[in-house]
């Protein structure tokens, strides 16, 4: 029987120490990692033969649209749903994300990340529910602008290859950064541009940025991120500007 | 003195439950939301066609009163007609509201928001976001309730599991149980009412178009505790999967509402079945009667494509810069998991299980048979009858939270007496309760293994009550049901610990799977008559004189009850249902 060799970094809880496990599972066809973690947890036990507990991880859609599966895979951060086994080098290696606390195995927990959401006011302030008629026209050229950036599922792949984030650094991050330009291009959000602009011009906002341009590399969803933190820079820039000859 | 303000507990994040909890913070009530997943990463985010509403922008005619009649007739005349009626009044006003929060909605030229065809229909009746409809949608009422989080008004319990309902002595619904699934702590939360929101139970078949949250474990507890399990055997088996080892990945409706093709080799050639047996409406034709045509075709005439069971979707023919506008979302997913180019290769494809009409009975104020419980969203039972139209579960899901959240504040100030008067006990025991379950299932040292129960099962209910029933084969998937709910007697976890062990969780969930699986097993059996996506071959006829009624299931260990109950048929009268 044809097999497939995982290598998993596990750790009980954050204050514990790590420690690899290897395991064989049964290849199938077009089977993702997702696939072997189940295996694994209908047979727990290593390679060699010991027992094992199943190992933690978080998933949810398994379609990545949901940024649930993060993990770094063979070294690279991404979504383990989309990690196909027949595209990658064995044996497996599996590891939790590293900009965020482990919480088991490849579980980590990335409550910074909509805490940022919130930091940013990523949203468009409606007046209510009620039925008050239709919303602004949108020319389909910033349709496509914005659906791109709607995309964002807060996956922290933009975070986990930043230099500037880290437990010691307050950063936002990219992709809480590009949520400002969504709103801030939305006819409606537009209004609320200048106050959207306030909370990135502080500590661990925009100037944390270090462009080293990781991010846009690594993002599942192909968002432009380092245009929108060039283009806030400049929105920025001018805002302060305009603030200093207002004042 | 300060006004009392009604507090709401919801249970899942997704659009129904997000839905519900802005109109209660708006409504002047808080809420506490409690999920399984942080509710951005909700099932609501793989919807990808659509969102129907009779915008009527494309000067076709469309109208209210054609969706209205398209989602009864679609359902088989099986729906309730009072709250599906009232659904689509409201659909065009939820397009505005969402496009007013900013859903990216695609446009046409003069800025407006562009319309699309979905099945069992003959309009453009269906917004769109991309292929991705369900995930903007979610993420705006995300945003949304963030901003009331940011207030106040809302609080999050993210990696939480609802475990139990406490109900007072008059079996009033005063507050729940969950259990943090990062460190197994078992809590219980006092309210004025209890929204379950928990979405569909695809995992009960193993591998569906579902996610893995998806269990039913909720709507199962509940059913377990009294509340009617409604319509159960109505499983909606979609037409165009991607099979796959771990789940099977929707390929949207919307890919045949942009001129995609089904077919597979006849005789040498290519033979577009759906368009020769159904010239009407063709490729879309509702998910049930495509789903029995391919099954037709590859079980029974033996034409699947390379001799196994698929056949292709076929969407080469189109212009690329329309496909990537449209169906970017889907066309992505299929390139990364098959590794073929959809734009040029056709798909290949074959049906798996979607979506569950039925679900927990609800009145129309969305309350369920216990007084302070209701329910919202896939698990309730209203408004798709025996079979959901594409691009009406997004449009269901914010309407039911439109009603749920408004009828939950309007409950909570009718009540005579409040949470907080009762004495702690009641809350006390139903925390020592489920704390024993879980002893019991860490000390447990039998053989069995959950996930290989779950296997079991899946494979039990995917091959007996799914497309094509006999009664035989549904009786021997309860007593198999069965066999396995004693396996489960024996198992023992993997992992004892406490902390974020994810055996003890999926443990429990399973044990609820397998109650339900028998609720939808056994209505399926009894329901004699083929209708909407319950299609038996021994009785191929929709019977109206007998079975023009919801199944209502009560839980029993042992035997559970079925009665009947009639559908309110006000608006609309059956017809032969035919798309010829």
């Amino acid at each position: 029987m044809k097999t497939v060799r995982f290598k998993i970094k596990r750790q009980q809880s954050l204050d514990t120490a790590p420690y690899w496990e290897e395991f064989e599972v049964p290849y199938r066809p077009g089977m993702n990692v997702i696939t072997a973690l189940y295996d694994i947890a209908k047979n727990p036990k290593t390679a060699d033969g010991k027992a094992t507990s199943a190992v933690a991880w978080d998933a949810n859609c398994l379609e990545e649209v949901c940024g649930a599966c993060t993990m770094i895979v063979n070294g690279k951060v991404r979504q383990s749903c989309s990690a196909l086994v027949d595209a990658l080098q064995q044996p497996i290696c599996l590891e939790p994300m590293t900009k965020f606390p482990v919480v088991r195995d490849l579980r980590v927990n990335r409550k910074r990340m909509f805490d940022a959401l919130k930091r940013v006011k990523a949203w468009i302030p409606i007046d209510g529910t009620y039925d008050l008629g239709e919303g602004p026209k949108l020319s389909p050229q910033d349709q496509h602008i914005g659906y791109a950036l709607s995309k964002c599922m807060t996956c922290g792949c933009c975070l986990e290859v930043c230099p500037q984030y880290h437990d010691r650094s307050p950063f936002v991050g990219a992709a809480a950064l590009s949520q400002v330009r969504l709103f801030n291009l939305h006819p409606t959000g537009k209004m609320q541009e200048e106050e959207r602009l306030e909370t990135i011009m502080g500590e661990g906002g925009i100037e944390d940025c270090g462009n080293a341009q990781n991010c846009v590399r690594v993002c599942p969803k192909d968002i432009p991120l380092t245009t929108s933190i060039a283009d806030l820079n400049r929105k920025t820039t001018a805002y302060a500007l305009k603030k200093f000859f207002r004042s | 003195m300060a006004v009392r303000k009604p507090k709401i507990i919801v249970v899942g994040g997704g659009l129904a439950g997000l839905m519900t909890t802005i109109k209660v913070c708006e409504g002047g009530g808080t809420v506490q939301l409690f999920s399984v997943v942080p509710v951005k990463r909700s099932h609501s985010v793989c919807a990808q066609g659509g969102i129907n509403a009779a915008k009527n922008t494309k000067g076709e005619g469309d109208s209210i009163e054609k969706h209205f009649d398209d989602t009864i007739y679609g359902g088989d005349f099986l729906a309730n007609q009072e709250l599906p009626k009232r659904m689509c009044e409201a659909a065009p006003a939820i397009i505005d509201l969402l496009d007013r929060m900013g859903v990216m909605f695609n446009r046409t030229d003069e800025g407006n928001i562009d319309l699309r065809r979905f099945g069992g229909t003959l309009y453009h009746r269906t917004a769109f976001a991309g292929a991705t409809t369900g995930q903007q949608m979610l993420y705006a009422l995300d945003e949304q309730v963030r901003r009331f989080e940011s207030e106040n008004k809302v609080q999050k319990f993210e990696y939480w599991e609802f475990l139990s309902l406490i109900l007072d002595e008059n079996r009033i619904c005063r507050g729940m149980v969950a259990m943090n699934l990062y460190t197994l702590e078992i809590q219980s939360f006092a309210a004025d009412a209890v929204v379950l929101a928990t979405g569909g139970c695809g995992m009960i078949f193993g591998r569906s178009t579902n996610s893995t949250a998806c269990t039913g474990s909720a709507a199962s507890i509940a059913y377990q505790a009294g509340v009617h399990y409604a319509n159960g055997e109505f499983i909606q088996v979609h037409p165009t999967a991607i099979p796959g080892e771990d789940k099977h990945r929707l390929m949207s409706e919307s890919a045949r509402g942009e001129g995609g093709r089904v077919w597979t080799y006849k005789d040498g050639k290519p033979w577009y079945f759906l368009e020769e047996w159904y010239p009407k409406y063709g490729n879309l034709v509702p998910r049930d009667v495509a789903s029995r045509a391919i099954f037709k075709v590859v079980k029974e005439m033996g034409l699947g494509v390379e001799g196994k069971e698929l056949v292709y979707l076929d969407l080469s023919h189109l212009d690329r810069k329309k496909l990537d506008e449209k169906l970017g979302g889907i066309l992505e997913i299929y390139e990364k998991f098959v590794g073929d180019d959809p734009h040029k290769v056709p798909m290949k494809i074959f049906p798996a299980v979607h979506y569950s009409m039925g679900g927990l009975w609800i009145d129309t104020n969305h309350m369920t048979n216990i007084s302070g419980l209701f329910a919202v969203g896939e698990v309730d039972y209203q408004y798709h009858g025996a079979n959901r139209l594409g691009a009406n579960s997004l449009v269901s899901c914010v309407f039911g939270g439109m009603v749920t959240g408004p009828k939950t504040l309007e409950y909570a100030k009718g009540l005579q007496k409040a949470y907080e008067s009762f004495p702690s006990t009641l809350y006390d025991q139903a925390v020592l309760k489920q704390k024993s379950i879980h002893e019991g299932l860490l000390k447990s040292e039998g053989s069995e293994n959950p996930f290989k129960i779950h296997e079991d099962l899946g494979k039990l209910m995917t091959n007996h009550v799914t497309v094509i029933r006999y009664n035989d084969k549904l009786q021997k998937a309860d007593q198999e049901i069965l066999k396995l709910i004693e396996r489960y007697r024996h198992i023992s976890l993997s992992d004892t610990s406490y902390g974020a062990n994810p055996v003890l969780p999926f443990a429990r969930e399973l044990y609820n799977m397998l109650h339900l699986a028998r609720a939808i097993a056994i209505s399926a059996f009894h329901r004699n008559e083929s209708r909407g996506a319950h299609y038996k071959p021994d009785f191929p006829d929709r019977n109206d004189a007998e079975f023009l009624k919801t199944s209502k299931m009560s839980f029993h260990p042992e035997s559970p009850r079925l009665v009947y109950e009639d559908v309110d048929q006000r608006w609309i009268k059956p017809r032969p249902r035919k798309y010829v």
